[in-house]
């Protein structure tokens, strides 16, 4: 039986880059994800960086695997992990085809987007903004001829970029209604102030949007009250933090959306409803790290907003307090692919000095954090305001998970 | 195929792949290598995957990445397959998930077992 040095989930930027890193220092690895092109969810980015620059997730993802298979990294695709297993001097990674023993495991499994649902939402033609992305980016497919879109939030405003750049039209942005499950994304006044702590980040045209609203900073309930009726407009396409989906309509599939005015509180306005007619509608309610694999194996959790949800607790080399398991990437907290690709560095930098312990490889992971920092000091695209306190949030809890299993260790 | 983003100004011209025929609850379709099966079948407009198996209402992809299982099908007889994941292959057979019998209402009971006894019957151990 092949026991290896470590087991990767998740073939994103995260995993990639640590791949790569662990193949430089010869261990022994597998990348395993269960999507069919390796890439993780960079395949489908595609915006315009504050130089002017297009950031093309097809090509990023290309550089990263040719490097890991020019190390001849063993990656599988199309393979889904299920459960992680932990004996006492390995792990088990259970798939659907086969069993893995590993000395060490990294996590890359990053995000997934959290539903909103809206009456009517199960209709085929409905869709999260991710699956519109990927579908037009990855893909290359249609998503509809006219749809619209229920959510404004920063991923929603660059994925609505890149259905027009793919000529797909767009009526609009709007809010959902509230119900108990969206009352975040329902209220204008938290859509507003999130979207105008974003703006100072990136003075570039894919936040064009967010900028336009910092004009408000100071006033921002004034600018909900004489919100334009025509909404703001980006890149031609109506923005309305007014106006609200309280249904989808259809039979078979999508063929409309109602309407309807909202206050600054987000309460509906009576007899505003208007029918519209559309063939898809995308959903945008926000990404979570998707952490269940880091829960079945006993990583401890701390929940942070600023990062986007129930986080498994680790260091700043990616270390989990379960030995032998290590995290990277979205799973850590929802922040660009290029920070979820550094994080990735230092992790494979940390597995392959666990299991090499080597001086060279010390300095590299020394450099690789802070390499992390910087990277984060310079995204352009920030999900959440307070990511850098969120972080200490988790280190601090690190710190204080280790020293109470060495007391429980005295203790025994 | 009017479905596909042929020309894009950023990412260039779709280039030429390999095609593939595949068969969908018995009609055959072409796409492309690399294409999953709900890429595939969108490009042909098609955006109903399965009906819910108890209301029968028609569902298709929601997330697309595989988290939802929304998308599930059946594919060489294997049931639950994620549509949004799974590569097309030449003369693959998918099929739509349908209504299923529901235990509880004894009109369309169909012959799921009832009871742990009746389980035990069914499979030739009781
Ligand atoms: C739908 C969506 C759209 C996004 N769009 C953008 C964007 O436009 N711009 C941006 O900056 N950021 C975007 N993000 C954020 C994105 O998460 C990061 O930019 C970055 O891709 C995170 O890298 P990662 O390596 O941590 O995870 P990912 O890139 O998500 O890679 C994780 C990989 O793990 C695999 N995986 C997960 N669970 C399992 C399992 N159980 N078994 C096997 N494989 C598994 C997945 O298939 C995936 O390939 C998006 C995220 C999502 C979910
Ligand atoms: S559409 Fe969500 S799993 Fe396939």
């Amino acid at each position: 039986m092949q026991i290896y040095d470590v087991v990767i989930i998740g073939a994103g930027p995260a995993g990639l880059a640590a791949a790569i890193q662990c193949r430089e220092n010869n261990l022994d690895v597998v990348v395993l994800d269960e999507f069919p092109r390796a890439g993780g969810r960079l395949l489908g980015q595609l915006h315009q960086e504050p130089n002017g620059q297009w950031w093309n997730g097809i090509e990023e993802s290309k550089a990263l695997l040719e490097r890991a298979e020019s190390l001849e990294t063993d990656i599988q695709l199309g393979v889904s992990v299920h459960h992680i297993e932990k004996l006492d001097d390995q792990f088990v990674i259970h798939t659907k085809k086969k069993y893995f023993h590993t000395r060490n495991v990294l996590i890359a499994t990053g995000a997934a987007e959290s539903p909103a649902p809206i009456p009517g939402w199960t209709l085929p033609g409905v869709m999260s903004i991710g699956a519109a992305q990927v579908m037009t980016n990855v893909h290359r497919v249609k998503v509809g001829e006219k749809g619209i879109i229920v959510g404004v939030n920063v991923l929603s405003a660059a994925i609505a970029r890149e259905l027009q750049l793919a000529g797909i039209e767009l009526h609009s942005m709007a809010l959902p209604t509230r119900n108990v499950v969206v009352d975040e994304q329902s209220d204008p006044r938290l859509v507003m102030d999130r979207l105008s702590r974003i703006a100072h980040l990136a003075p570039s045209k894919f936040i064009q949007l967010g900028s336009k609203f910092a004009k408000y900073k100071f006033v921002q309930s004034l600018a909900l009250k004489y919100y334009p009726t025509n909404g703001i407009k980006m890149w031609g396409m109506p923005i309305y933090l007014n106006k609200a989906i309280k249904q989808i309509n259809g039979t078979d599939k999508v063929e409309s959306v109602t309407m309807v005015d909202v206050t600054i509180n987000g309460d509906i306005v009576e007899n505003s409803e208007k029918e519209i007619p559309v063939d898809f509608v995308c959903i945008a309610g926000g990404l979570y790290p998707l952490a269940e694999l880091a829960a079945v194996v006993g990583c401890p959790f701390i929940y942070s907003e600023e990062l986007g949800g129930h986080i498994p607790i680790h260091n700043e080399t990616m270390e989990t307090p379960v030995k032998g398991i290590y995290v990277a990437g979205n799973i850590t907290g929802i922040e660009s692919s290029k920070v979820a690709r550094e994080q990735g560095k230092v992790a494979g930098l940390a597995i392959a000095h666990k299991e090499l312990n080597s001086i060279d490889i010390e300095e590299k992971l020394q450099a690789a954090v802070r390499n992390v920092v910087a990277t984060r000091d310079a995204a352009s695209i920030q999900f959440h305001p307070g990511i850098s306190e969120g972080r200490k949030k988790v280190s601090t809890a690190f710190q204080e998970t280790m020293k109470t299993q060495k007391e429980l260790e005295l203790v025994r | 195929m009017t479905n596909r983003i042929v020309d894009h100004p950023v990412l260039g011209k779709l280039e030429e792949r390999q095609k593939v025929q595949f068969e969908f609850d018995g009609k055959t379709y072409e796409g492309y290598e690399n294409d999953t099966i709900a890429s595939a079948l969108l490009a042909h407009g098609i955006r109903t995957l399965r009906k819910h198996e108890e209301s029968g209402n028609p569902r298709g992809i929601y997330c697309n990445i595989g988290h939802c299982f929304e998308c599930r099908v059946t594919v060489n007889g294997e049931t639950n397959v994620r549509a949004c994941l799974t590569p097309i292959k030449a003369n693959m057979i998918v099929e739509s998930g349908q209504v299923q019998p529901h235990p509880l209402n004894p009109s369309q009971e169909g012959d799921i077992p009832k009871t742990y006894a009746e389980y035990l019957e069914q499979e030739g151990r009781g």
